[in-house]
C-alpha cells in the first residue's frame, strides 16, 4: 500500500513554498496555480509553473496539492512544448483566400472588433439571434464562459458540441442520475476530503466496476483514474466491464467483455440476480427506495441466461460479478463514455443506478458520493441563460429531448436539428456560426464528411483556438488566438476543490477565452457584461453565482478551496439535500428512485430494457455475413486529449500514428501484420486507415479504433486540410440514429469489415479529396 | 552493515504504463528524440487461465539515469517518482526500501550508478 501519510509527512513544506502563490527561485519565477485547458483535459491539477522572461520554461506537479499529490500525467508534463509550440496562433486574422486555401492576413482585435461586432450585429437585427450557433469543446475552460457568452451575448439559444449526435457524451448520466438520485453522484475516492485518503471520515470501497472507460487514459468528468489505482492498493477489489482487456480487466475479479452496444441487459441480469437472489440491502431499499416493485417484474423478463446470450457472455461470471457487487459494502461504478455511446443509454444509466441504490451505496462513504462544484459554482451549460431574449429561446433547435410540455432533457440546442438546419434551412436557415475550443471535423462530428457539406451553408464563421485546425482552415472567416493554460486567470471547480488558475506568463497577442468573452460580449450586448475585465467577470461567478466568501485573488493566494458540503456523508440523513430541508432525496418522492418519476415526464420508459445496436449480428445478419467485425471507436490514450496534442514532437514520439487494435486470430484471418496500415470499411462504402495494433486483450469480434486524429505536420490547405479525413473513424458513424428521448448514438456499436491498405491498388484517391469534391460515396 | 546507497522501488504490480516517469525523465534531463533515463517495458497480455492475465508494465532505469541530482541535493525527489501517478515508485536508502519490499512479489530496487 502506497502509505498516505508517511507521503504527506516526508513532503518538504518550506522547499515547496507552502502558503504562498508565487516565488524566485534562483533564475525562475514559480507560480503555484493548475493547469486546465488549453492544451485540455477533464481535470485541473496542482502545478507550478517555472518562468522566465514571460516564458513558460518548465513544470513540476505540487505536492502539497491533495487533488494529484504532485503526480503528473505526460501531457501535463510536456506543457512547456505545448506552450512555446511554433504552430500556435500569434494574433488574430482574418481570411484572405477563399475558404480552405489557408490563406491570411494579421489583424489587430480592434479590427478584429470592428469586423465581427457589427456584422453579428446585423445578422441579429436581420434574421433574429436564434440563426446564430454558439459551439463549444468539452470539459474546458469554456463550460460556464461560452454558454454565458452564447446566451448573453449572442443572444442565441443554439448552443451546441455540434455534430455530436445524440448527446452522446456525459450530460444523460449526469440528467439520468439525477432522475434517480436527484443529483449526480461520483464514485468516492475521497476527492471531497481534504485530508484524502488519511482522512477518518472516509472508507475505502471494498469493490468498484469499471464499466464502460479507461479511466486511467480518459481522466474523465473531474476524476482522475489514478485515484482508483490507491484505492486499489489500500485494497479495492475490481470488475471490469469492457470488451478491451484494459489494465483494470487485467487485475479484475472479473472481467466482463460484453458485446458493444448491451450494457444495459448485462445490467439487467445483474439486477435480476440481486433482486431474484434477494442480495440487495434490505433496509436500505425500505427507507430510502421507491420502485421495487416494478422493477422486480421487468428484471423478469430478462433471466440471465437470455442476458448471457444476448451479451455473448458466460452466465457464471455475469452472477459471480453480481454477487461480489452486492456483497460488498461499500461498492461503487465508475462509469464512462460508453453508457452514451449506445441506443439504450438512458435505460442503461438508471439500471446501474438501481444496481448501486438497491446495495445501499448511495451517499455513503467508499460508495456514490452525491456532489456539487464547490461553493455552489454550479452553472455550467445553462450560464446565463437568464439573459436570452424569451423570443430567441422560443426558437431553441429542440428534437425529441424536449420531453413532454417542453421540460428539456438537456439545455443544449439538438445537434440533429441544427444539422438539419445547415442542410435544408428548415424552421430556419444558420447565418452565422461562433466556435471557440472545439475542432468539429477533426473530432466530434459524427459522419464528419457529411458535417463538412453542411458547414458549407454558413455564411459566417468565427474561430477561435490557440492552433489552427483543419476546422478553422476549412471554413474560418476570422480565427481567434486563444491562451494556454499557463497564460490565463481562470477558476476551476468541477466537483471540488474550488480552484485558481492565475496567468504566469504570456504568448504574443492570444486571449484567454474568458478576455475574448468579456471584450466581445461588452461590445454586443453591455448591459449583460458589466465586467471590467476577465478577473470581475470570474468574480460574479465564483461571489454571486456561486457563494465563495471572497474574491478571486483570496482563492489564488489561497490556491485552492475545499468545501464542507462535498465532505459530508448521508447527506440524505441530515437534511442538506432537498430545498425544504427535509431529511431524503431531492427526487419528486424525496427517495431513490428505481423507476424516476423524471422519466416519465421526459416520455422515457423509466425502467431498464434492451435495445439492439441497429446494426450488429443480430439485428442486420445480412450486413453481419460481409461485415463480420463489431467496430467500437474512441479509444482514448495518454498522449491526446480528443484531438489536441497531435502537434507535440514528445506526443508523437510515444503515440506517432492511430491505432486499431484487433486480436491476432482476426488478424491472422485478414493477413494483417503488426504496424501494417488497415482500412476499417461499413457496409456504406465509407471507410478509414489506422495502423494495426495486434493483442489478446480484445473480444476476437470486436475492432477498437482511436479518435480525433489529424496531422498538422501535413498540407493545411484543401483539399488535405491536415489529412483530416483519412484516418476519421467518423467517416463510418453516423448522425441522426439516436435511443430514446433522442440521446445516445451507437458510434461504439457498427458494422465492419478490415483489410490491408496497398499503395496504389486500394489507396489511390485521398478521403479528403474526394470528401471536399462532395463525393464520398463509395470509397473507392 | 549499513546500506545507505540511495535507488529506486518499483513495485511495478501497480505500474499502469502512464509513461509519466519517461516524460518527465526526458524534460529533467532534456533528453533527445529516443533517449531515457528510465524506460517502459510491456509483458503481455496473455491469457494464465479463465480468471487470470498476464499484463505488467514495468519501467527500467537506464544508464542515462543519475537519480535527479540536482532534484536531489536540493532536498526533492527525482522526478519520476515524484510524477508517478500509480504511486508504485519510492526513492530512499537501500535499507529503507528493503524494509519497504518486504511482503512484496512484485517489486524491484535499482541503485543507479552515483
Amino acid at each position: 500500500m502506497a502509505d498516505y501519510k508517511e507521503f504527506l509527512s516526508k513532503v518538504d513544506r518550506k522547499l515547496y513554498h507552502e502558503g504562498e502563490w508565487q516565488w524566485q527561485e534562483g533564475e525562475y519565477t514559480v507560480t503555484r496555480t493548475h493547469q486546465w485547458s488549453a492544451p485540455g483535459c477533464h481535470n485541473a491539477c496542482g502545478i507550478l509553473l517555472y518562468t522566465k522572461d514571460d516564458k513558460l520554461e518548465k513544470v513540476e506537479g505540487d505536492p502539497l496539492n491533495p487533488f494529484n499529490n504532485g503526480k503528473l500525467c505526460m501531457r501535463c508534463l510536456n506543457l512547456a512544448e505545448a506552450t512555446n509550440h511554433p504552430d500556435r496562433l500569434k494574433y488574430p486574422m482574418k481570411r484572405s483566400g477563399e475558404r480552405g486555401e489557408n490563406k491570411w492576413e494579421r489583424i489587430s482585435w480592434d479590427e478584429a472588433y470592428n469586423i465581427i461586432v457589427p456584422k453579428i450585429k446585423e445578422i441579429k437585427e436581420q434574421y433574429g439571434s436564434h440563426t446564430i450557433v454558439g459551439v463549444h469543446g468539452t470539459g474546458r475552460n469554456i463550460n460556464w464562459q461560452l454558454p454565458y457568452f452564447y446566451n448573453a451575448g449572442l443572444e442565441t439559444p443554439n448552443i451546441s458540441t455540434l455534430f455530436f449526435s445524440g448527446f452522446a457524451c456525459y450530460l444523460p448520466r449526469v440528467v439520468g442520475a439525477a432522475a434517480v438520485t436527484g443529483e449526480f453522484v461520483i464514485v468516492d475516492a475521497a476527492v471531497g476530503q481534504e485530508e484524502r485518503y488519511a482522512s477518518k471520515k472516509w472508507t475505502v470501497p471494498e469493490c468498484v466496476i469499471i464499466w464502460g472507460n479507461e479511466p486511467l487514459k480518459s481522466n474523465a468528468d473531474g476524476f482522475l483514474g489514478h485515484w482508483l489505482v490507491q484505492c486499489m492498493q489500500m485494497g479495492t477489489k475490481f470488475i471490469c466491464i469492457d470488451p478491451r482487456l484494459t489494465w483494470w480487466a487485467s487485475r479484475a475479479e472479473v472481467w466482463l467483455p460484453t458485446r458493444p452496444g448491451t450494457d444495459a441487459a448485462l445490467a439487467i441480469g445483474m439486477l435480476n440476480v440481486i433482486i431474484n437472489e434477494k442480495l440487495y440491502d434490505p433496509e436500505y431499499v425500505e427507507k430510502w427506495c421507491v420502485g421495487l416493485e416494478d422493477l422486480t417484474a421487468r428484471v423478469q423478463e430478462y433471466p440471465v441466461e437470455k442476458v448471457a446470450e444476448i451479451c455473448d457472455l458466460d452466465p457464471e461470471k455475469i452472477r459471480k460479478a453480481a454477487r461480489i457487487f452486492a456483497a460488498a459494502k461499500p461498492a461503487a461504478v465508475q462509469w464512462g463514455l460508453a453508457f452514451e455511446q449506445q441506443l439504450c443509454c438512458m435505460s442503461l444509466i438508471v439500471a446501474v443506478c438501481d444496481l448501486f441504490a438497491l446495495t445501499g451505496n448511495v451517499e455513503v462513504p467508499g460508495g456514490m458520493i452525491m456532489v456539487r462544484n464547490a461553493f455552489g459554482t454550479q452553472r455550467n451549460y445553462n450560464c446565463g441563460e437568464e439573459w436570452l431574449p424569451a423570443e430567441a429561446a422560443a426558437k431553441k433547435l429542440n428534437g425529441d429531448a424536449k420531453g413532454i410540455e417542453e421540460s428539456s432533457i438537456v439545455p443544449h440546442a439538438d445537434s440533429n436539428v441544427i444539422l438539419h438546419a445547415l442542410e435544408t434551412g428548415e424552421p430556419y436557415p444558420i447565418k452565422a456560426m461562433w466556435i471557440q475550443s472545439s475542432n468539429p471535423l477533426a473530432c466530434p462530428a459524427m459522419d464528419s464528411p457529411r458535417a463538412y457539406e453542411a458547414m458549407k451553408n454558413v455564411e459566417f464563421i468565427v474561430y477561435a483556438d490557440p492552433f489552427l485546425t483543419p476546422t478553422a482552415v476549412a471554413f474560418a472567416d476570422i480565427v481567434l488566438p486563444v491562451a494556454m493554460g499557463p497564460e490565463r486567470n481562470s477558476v476551476r471547480s468541477w466537483w471540488t476543490p474550488l480552484r485558481a488558475m492565475t496567468k504566469a506568463c504570456s504568448y504574443y497577442e492570444a486571449k484567454t477565452d474568458e478576455e475574448i468573452v468579456v471584450e466581445f460580449g461588452k461590445r454586443l450586448n453591455p448591459k449583460a457584461f458589466p465586467f471590467k475585465d476577465d478577473i470581475d467577470f470570474l468574480e460574479w461567478y465564483i461571489t454571486e453565482d456561486g457563494n465563495w466568501p471572497g474574491t478571486f485573488e483570496d482563492l489564488r493566494n489561497q490556491g485552492w478551496a475545499y468545501w464542507d458540503y462535498d465532505a459530508t456523508y448521508y447527506k440524505h440523513e441530515k437534511g442538506l439535500l432537498r430545498p425544504d430541508g427535509e431529511v431524503g432525496f431531492p427526487t419528486p418522492t424525496g427517495k431513490l428512485e428505481l423507476a424516476p418519476f423524471m422519466y416519465y415526464q421526459w416520455n422515457l420508459d423509466p425502467l431498464p430494457f434492451h435495445l439492439e445496436p441497429p446494426e450488429s449480428p443480430i439485428s442486420t445478419p445480412e450486413v453481419y455475413k460481409d461485415y463480420p467485425l463489431i467496430l467500437t471507436t474512441g479509444a482514448r490514450s495518454y498522449e491526446f486529449f480528443h484531438s489536441e496534442h497531435r502537434q507535440m514532437p514528445t506526443m508523437r514520439e510515444f503515440h506517432p500514428d492511430p491505432l486499431v487494435t484487433m486480436h491476432p486470430d482476426v488478424a491472422e484471418k485478414y493477413g494483417i501484420k503488426q504496424g501494417d496500415w488497415v482500412w476499417i470499411e461499413n457496409h456504406r462504402g465509407r471507410r478509414f486507415k489506422q495502423k494495426a495494433n495486434i493483442t489478446l486483450g480484445i473480444a476476437p469480434q470486436v475492432v477498437s479504433a482511436e479518435h480525433g486524429w489529424w496531422f498538422p505536420e501535413k498540407e493545411a490547405s484543401s483539399p488535405a486540410l491536415f489529412d483530416t479525413f483519412e484516418s476519421n473513424s467518423n467517416n463510418v458513424t453516423l448522425q441522426e440514429v439516436t435511443g430514446q428521448g433522442g440521446i445516445g448514438n451507437p458510434i461504439k456499436s457498427s458494422l465492419c469489415k478490415i483489410y490491408k491498405v496497398v499503395e496504389g491498388v486500394n489507396d489511390s484517391v485521398s478521403i479528403g479529396e474526394q470528401v471536399v469534391r462532395g463525393d464520398y460515396r463509395d470509397g473507392k | 552493515m549499513a546500506n545507505n546507497k540511495y535507488g529506486i522501488l518499483i513495485d511495478y504490480e501497480y505500474c499502469t504504463g502512464c509513461h509519466s516517469c519517461e516524460v518527465a525523465c526526458k524534460k529533467e534531463h532534456d533528453l533527445a528524440e529516443g533517449q531515457y533515463g528510465i524506460q517502459l517495458t510491456e509483458i503481455g497480455p496473455w491469457k494464465i487461465n479463465d480468471d487470470k492475465w498476464e499484463y505488467t508494465f514495468m519501467p527500467v532505469i537506464t544508464k542515462l539515469c543519475d537519480l535527479c541530482a540536482e532534484r536531489t541535493a536540493m532536498g526533492k525527489v527525482p522526478t519520476c517518482v515524484h510524477h508517478c501517478q500509480a504511486w508504485c515508485m519510492y526513492y530512499g536508502t537501500v535499507d529503507e526500501l528493503t524494509e519497504k519490499m518486504t511482503g512484496k512479489t512484485r517489486a524491484v530496487l535499482i541503485t543507479p550508478e552515483q
